[in-house]
C-alpha cells in the first residue's frame, strides 16, 4: 500500500513523507519534556521515581564504572543459550509431533498442561533442580521459548493445504516427499510466528529467573534497584529490558516477513 | 485405439451421520481413443468429479474396471496428470519450481531433462519472463496456465482436467479455451475434460458425454462434428448452438424428472 502511494505522488510534502516518524518523535519527546519538568520543578519524589537526566546519568555511570556491561552480557548469554536450545528442540519436536498422529496423541495430555501453566510458577522447582548458577536462567528461557515454538510448529506442519495434498498425491509422490515438499516449507511461517512469540517469552523468563535466584544480570539489577530504593539504577534496567526486546522482536519480525514472501499480501 | 476405458463402473459413498448410501456413480461405461479429447458435462452433484478422481487414483473403486491401455487403474500413476480446479500451486515455490513439481514427485526424468522440459513448457504456456515469479503475483489465468505446464511436462498418456477454467471470468476463460486447444494441438493427447459448462465442452471435445445426477448416470455421448483448428467464433454458428440446444434439453429433463420425484416427496 506505502509503495503506491509514494510512488502514485511524486511531490509529496517533507511531512507527508515522514508523518509516522515525525509524530512519533513529537510524542517522545513531549513527554520526556514534560517529566523533565515536573522532575525540575521539584514535583517528583526521588524516591518513587526518577528523571530522564538521573537516569541517563546513572546509565553512563553504570556502564563505565558499573556493572552494567557484565551484568548485559550475563543476561544475553542466559537468553541466547537457553532460546537457540528452544527453538532446535522445539522445530524438531514440534515436526516430528505435528506429522506422526500417534505420536501427537500421545504427547497432547503434557502439551496442553504444560502450554496452559504460567512456566513462572515452576521456577522455584527449577531452581531446587539446578541450583541459583546460569543453568536454572537458562532453563528457564528455554521452558519460557519452547512451548510457543513448539504449538505454533505443530500447527504448522499440521495445517497441510488438502488441494496441495490432492495435486502432490496424484503425482505418485511418497509420504517422504510430501513430507519434504508441502510440510516442512509450508510450516515455515508457522515457525517464525513461533520464534517471534518466544523471544517475548524468553525475555520474561530471563527477567524472572534473574529476579528469583541471581546476584548479577539486568533483571536482577531491576529488583536491587528497587530493594536499595535506588529507582534511577531501577530505571535503567528496566530500559535496557525494554530495548532488547523491541529489538529482538523487530529482528523477529523482519525474519517472519522475508520468508513470508509468497504468502498472499494482507 | 482405446486408451482409457471404463466399464460398469460405479461408485457408492457411505454417510455415516445419515446412515445413508449415496450412488455418486452408477454403472458408467465410456472408451476414449487414443488422442482424442472427450468432455463430460453435467450438473453439479452429477458425480463427475467423482469420477475423474477415480479414473486419477485418487478414489478407490469397487464395481466395474478402470483401464489405461488395458491395465487396471490402482491408484496414482506416472500415465495420468491432473489439471485441478484450484490452480493448486505451492505459493512457497516459482513458477519454474511448480512446474517442475509433477516431474520431481514422478521422478521419470534426470536433472537436466526436467530443467528442459520445464523450460519448454513455461514457453508453450506463454509464461516466459515468469519463471522467478511466486504464485501470488500472478492472476487467476496465468495460475491456471502453470496448472496446465506441470501437467504437461510430467508427460502423461492421459490427461485429466477437472473444471480447470471454471473459477476464471467469463473473458479469461474463454481465451484459455482457445489458447487450451492450441497447446493441445501440439501433440494431441488423450484428455478427460469435466465441465459443468455445455458450451465449453462442444467448443473443445471431440465428443461430448453428459450426465444426470442422483445417482450420476452417463445419459448420452454426442459426436462433435466440427473439424480442427476451431476457432471462438465457432461458438456462433448454428450447428454448434443446435448441438449446445439438445445437450441443454437432455440436461433439461432430468432435472425436471428429478424436481417431479421431488415434489411427489
Amino acid at each position: 500500500m506505502s509503495k503506491k502511494k509514494s510512488s502514485g505522488r511524486p511531490h509529496q510534502s517533507f511531512y507527508a513523507k515522514h508523518e509516522a516518524v515525525i509524530l512519533g518523535g513529537l510524542s517522545i519527546v513531549l513527554i520526556i519534556g514534560v517529566w523533565q519538568a515536573f522532575w525540575s520543578a521539584g514535583m517528583i519524589s526521588p524516591l518513587f521515581f526518577s528523571s530522564p537526566s538521573a537516569i541517563v546519568k546513572q546509565f553512563r555511570y553504570t556502564l563505565v564504572e558499573g556493572t552494567l556491561l557484565s551484568d548485559m552480557k550475563y543476561s544475553g548469554t542466559n537468553f541466547a543459550i537457553g532460546f537457540v536450545l528452544a527453538v532446535i528442540t522445539g522445530v524438531v519436536a514440534g515436526v516430528l509431533i505435528g506429522w506422526y498422529r500417534r505420536l501427537r496423541l500421545f504427547c497432547d495430555p503434557f502439551l496442553n498442561a504444560f502450554y496452559a501453566t504460567p512456566r513462572i510458577a515452576m521456577v522455584p522447582l527449577i531452581i531446587i533442580w539446578f541450583g541459583i548458577g546460569i543453568w536454572s536462567k537458562v532453563f528457564i528461557v528455554f521452558l519460557s521459548a519452547f512451548f510457543p515454538v513448539l504449538i505454533n510448529t505443530v500447527g504448522g506442519v499440521r495445517a497441510l493445504d488438502r488441494d496441495l495434498l490432492r495435486a502432490a498425491k496424484a503425482y505418485c509422490a511418497s509420504d517422504w516427499q510430501i513430507f519434504k515438499t508441502l510440510a516442512i516449507p509450508g510450516s515455515v511461517p508457522f515457525i517464525l510466528t513461533g520464534v517471534r512469540q518466544g523471544v517475548a517469552l524468553g525475555l520474561i523468563g530471563m527477567v524472572v529467573g534473574e529476579m528469583v535466584g541471581s546476584s548479577q544480570g539486568v533483571g536482577f539489577m531491576v529488583v536491587y534497584g528497587g530493594q536499595t530504593f535506588n529507582t534511577d539504577t531501577l530505571f535503567v534496567g528496566m530500559i535496557v529490558i525494554a530495548f532488547s526486546g523491541i529489538a529482538l522482536t523487530w529482528l523477529a519480525e523482519r525474519l517472519e516477513r522475508r520468508f513470508s514472501r509468497w504468502r498472499p499480501e494482507r | 485405439m482405446v486408451k482409457l476405458s471404463i466399464e460398469h463402473l460405479s461408485k457408492r459413498y457411505w454417510f455415516e451421520r445419515e446412515d445413508r448410501e449415496v450412488l455418486a456413480v452408477s454403472d458408467v461405461s465410456l472408451a476414449v481413443e487414443d488422442g482424442e479429447f472427450l468432455a463430460i458435462v453435467g450438473p453439479s452433484g452429477c458425480g463427475k468429479t467423482t469420477l475423474l478422481n477415480i479414473v486419477a487414483g485418487l478414489l478407490p473403486y469397487e464395481e466395474g474396471t478402470v483401464s489405461i491401455d488395458g491395465k487396471r487403474v490402482d491408484g496414482p500413476g506416472v500415465d495420468r496428470a491432473v489439471v485441478f480446479q484450484h490452480s493448486s500451486l505451492l505459493p512457497w515455490r516459482t513458477i519454474a519450481g511448480n512446474i517442475r513439481y509433477g516431474m520431481e514427485m514422478q521422478r521419470r526424468f534426470d536433472e537436466a531433462t526436467m530443467h528442459q522440459r520445464a523450460d519448454h513448457f513455461v514457453k508453450m504456456v506463454g509464461l516466459n519472463g515468469f519463471e522467478k515469479h511466486f504464485p501470488n503475483e500472478l492472476s487467476g489465468g496465468m495460475q491456471q496456465r502453470v496448472n496446465l505446464a506441470r501437467a504437461l511436462a510430467a508427460d502423461p498418456k492421459v490427461l485429466l482436467m477437472d473444471e480447470p477454467f471454471a473459477a476464471l471470468d467469463a473473458q479469461t476463460r474463454e481465451f484459455m479455451q482457445a489458447e487450451l486447444l492450441k497447446i493441445w494441438s501440439q501433440d494431441r493427447k488423450t484428455v478427460l475434460f469435466i465441465t459443468h459448462q455445455i458450451n465449453e465442452a462442444v467448443y473443445l471435445a471431440d465428443r461430448v458425454a453428459v450426465m444426470s445426477a442422483r445417482p450420476g448416470r452417463l445419459k448420452g455421448v454426442f459426436k462433435i462434428p466440427f473439424g480442427r483448428p476451431r476457432t471462438l467464433s465457432l461458438k456462433r454458428d448454428p450447428q454448434f448452438l443446435e448441438i449446445e440446444d439438445s445437450i441443454w434439453k437432455l440436461i433439461e429433463e432430468e432435472s425436471q424428472k428429478l424436481n417431479m420425484v421431488l415434489a411427489e416427496k
